[in-house]
């Protein structure tokens, strides 16, 4: 398997903070790759450093080929980078097929398109209501998203970006603030996904990512101090010590 | 969901407006009341440059507090061009909107860089560039503006006969308002709500959002462009004036009074405010004393109108009827 994602000695400063200490990390195609740490520990700078939100100090970030270190988020989704907010983030004024189909949109040529309902394209409303339908929001597709449980915007999040068809989803947090009926629905979607794209994810629920990931990497004070499978990571006792102590024999 | 009906108040509103402004000329002449006609195309063209304020301000929520400078642009080149013996209407228009289209380019480029208050004041000082480089127009009139030679000329309309500019005005309406309607449902309005509603989730899609929100911008502009001609030619003159920041908010205002966000609600703005404007300003109750504070303080009046329509109403007249339609 070749690298889908290569992150060379990434240093994000806040100040004097040192946020991202010289992280690397690579991710192969078809993995989930868990980020985990402890509250502070970087992972939101992390994924924002990929998504492009915040620009790097230095290090590399080479994605499918394109170098796209110094690249605007909008390029680096283009290029099948997707992401989902820990914050919940999606277009209130509109429903959740209509916000899944923009996130069709966004990567169905430009749309400079003055004239045609954008609701009557096939083209976008399939594609749409295919990614509804793999996380099983199909009945609500014409509800306005104001109304939507909290639960069901998070996996409104995950279908706009399978919408966009991205190689590589970044999930920052998708199961904060879920029931734990909710959190598994999720756990069996992203199980789903699981060889159809790469995942990175951060998250906070253990179990869900020792359910999940194929392999994990310990982030603490911006810098990753053990990466291995499920198994490994149980084992080592410096990662039990830094951040799994506090969570009580996982 | 349940199924929209199709005879919604808003919709009911929305046609009435339309038609009744198509039966005004009719209606004045019957009357025997001129006046009305130049009233209303001044309300016609008005209201077409709120629309096109409205598509970057309520659409786009891009609060540009400098569109008065549009207007005076299409005022302007038929101004200049008429003063240099230049007739024809055709040519008159498309000198404007290249030159309108132009400069919103260049004012857009520049100015959505900038976002919130930012925004509001770059696009404020690029009006008043203009505005002071017309007082220093000499040659046209300066500070005290310049009467027109003539109308444009339009193939077969007579633009000196009031009616036939007030039918141009509302055709030119119409043909806005229909290309505006399709416009936000298809995947550019699309695009431009989206960034309205969160602009940062726009490009984490993969959207390159500058280069729509500066299409839109200049498709506001060249709409007001179109209004300022009209004005020109409404009033065989033109002025610095017209391009005064005043004017800007007043735009501002008639958008937000009628419902930002929404088709007709700037026509419906524009029609109150200037309606209720002149109503004021000579209003007659028999009392000499109250129609005298009436007619002389009735911007103050105005004010409590407003005050009245954004407190109560919140979404402005129409955006009111659209917003009830939604909560039900």
């Amino acid at each position: 398997m070749s690298a889908l994602l290569e992150v060379t000695g990434l240093v994000k400063r806040f100040g004097g903070l040192l946020a991202t200490d010289h992280l690397s990390l690579s991710l192969q195609h078809g993995e989930i790759h868990a980020v985990i740490g402890p509250n502070g520990a970087g992972k939101t700078t992390f994924i924002n450093q990929l998504g492009g939100e915040i620009l790097s100090d230095e290090g590399r970030i080479v994605f499918d080929g394109h170098d796209i270190t110094r690249e605007p988020p909008f390029r680096r989704a283009q290029v099948g980078l997707g992401r989902s907010y820990q914050i919940t983030s999606v277009f209130n004024d509109f429903s959740v097929l209509q916000n899944t189909a923009l996130a069709v949109q966004a990567h169905a040529g430009h749309s400079f398109r003055f004239w045609r309902p954008a609701a009557s394209e096939r083209a976008l409303v399939d594609p749409a209501m295919a990614a509804l339908a793999q996380v099983g929001l199909t009945e609500r597709a014409h509800t306005p998203v104001s109304v939507l449980a909290h639960g069901e915007r998070r996996q409104l999040e995950i279908a706009m970006v399978l919408a966009t068809g991205a190689k590589l989803l970044l999930l920052d947090e998708p199961m904060a603030g879920m029931s734990p009926i909710e959190s598994e629905a999720v756990v069996a979607l992203l199980k789903k996904l699981k060889g159809q794209c790469t995942i990175l994810l951060v998250e906070h629920d253990m179990d869900a990512v020792f359910a999940l990931a194929d392999r994990i990497t310990v982030l603490v004070y911006g810098r990753p101090v053990a990466t291995g499978t499920p198994d490994e990571i149980r084992n080592q006792p410096e990662v039990r010590e830094a951040y799994l102590g506090e969570e009580g024999g996982v | 969901m349940s199924a929209k009906p199709s005879f919604t108040a808003a919709r009911v509103f929305a046609v009435l407006l339309l038609a009744g402004l198509a039966l005004v000329p009719l209606l004045a002449a019957w009357l025997d009341q001129p006046f009305w006609v130049t009233l209303f195309t001044r309300i016609l063209i008005f209201a077409l440059a709120a629309m096109g304020l409205n598509l970057v301000l309520g659409f786009g929520a891009m609060v540009s507090f400098g569109h008065a400078m549009y207007l005076g642009i299409g005022a302007y080149a038929v101004g200049i061009l008429s003063y240099h013996g230049v007739d024809s209407g055709l040519l008159q228009l498309g000198v404007a909107l290249a030159v309108g289209g132009l400069v919103a380019l260049g004012v857009g480029a520049i100015c959505l860089r900038t976002s919130g208050m930012a925004f509001i004041m770059i696009t404020l000082a690029f009006a008043q560039m203009l505005f002071f480089l017309a007082v220093s127009l000499r040659e046209y009139g300066g500070d005290d503006g310049m009467q027109l030679k003539g109308r444009s000329l339009l193939g077969p309309l007579d633009l000196n006969n009031p009616t036939v500019l007030y039918y141009l005005a509302y055709a030119l309406l119409l043909a806005v308002l229909l290309a505006f309607w399709r416009l936000v449902h298809a995947r550019f309005g699309m695009v431009l709500r989206g960034c309205r509603s969160n602009e940062r989730r726009m490009a984490s899609l993969g959207f390159p959002t500058l280069r729509y929100k500066l299409s839109a911008y200049v498709v506001s502009a060249l709409v007001c462009v179109l209004a300022g001609m009209l004005m020109a030619n409404l009033t065989r003159f033109v002025s610095p004036s017209y391009m005064a920041w005043t004017v800007s908010g007043e735009l501002i205002v008639m958008t937000v009074l009628g419902g930002l966000g929404t088709l007709i609600g700037p026509v419906a703005g524009a029609a109150a405010l200037l309606l209720v404007e002149e109503g004021l300003a000579s209003l007659k109750l028999g009392v000499p004393w109250l129609d005298t504070l009436i007619n002389q303080h009735w911007l103050a009046l105005i004010g409590v109108f407003i005050v009245f329509v954004v407190l109560v109403l919140k979404q402005g007249l129409y955006g009111w009827l659209v917003a009830r339609e939604a909560r039900r």
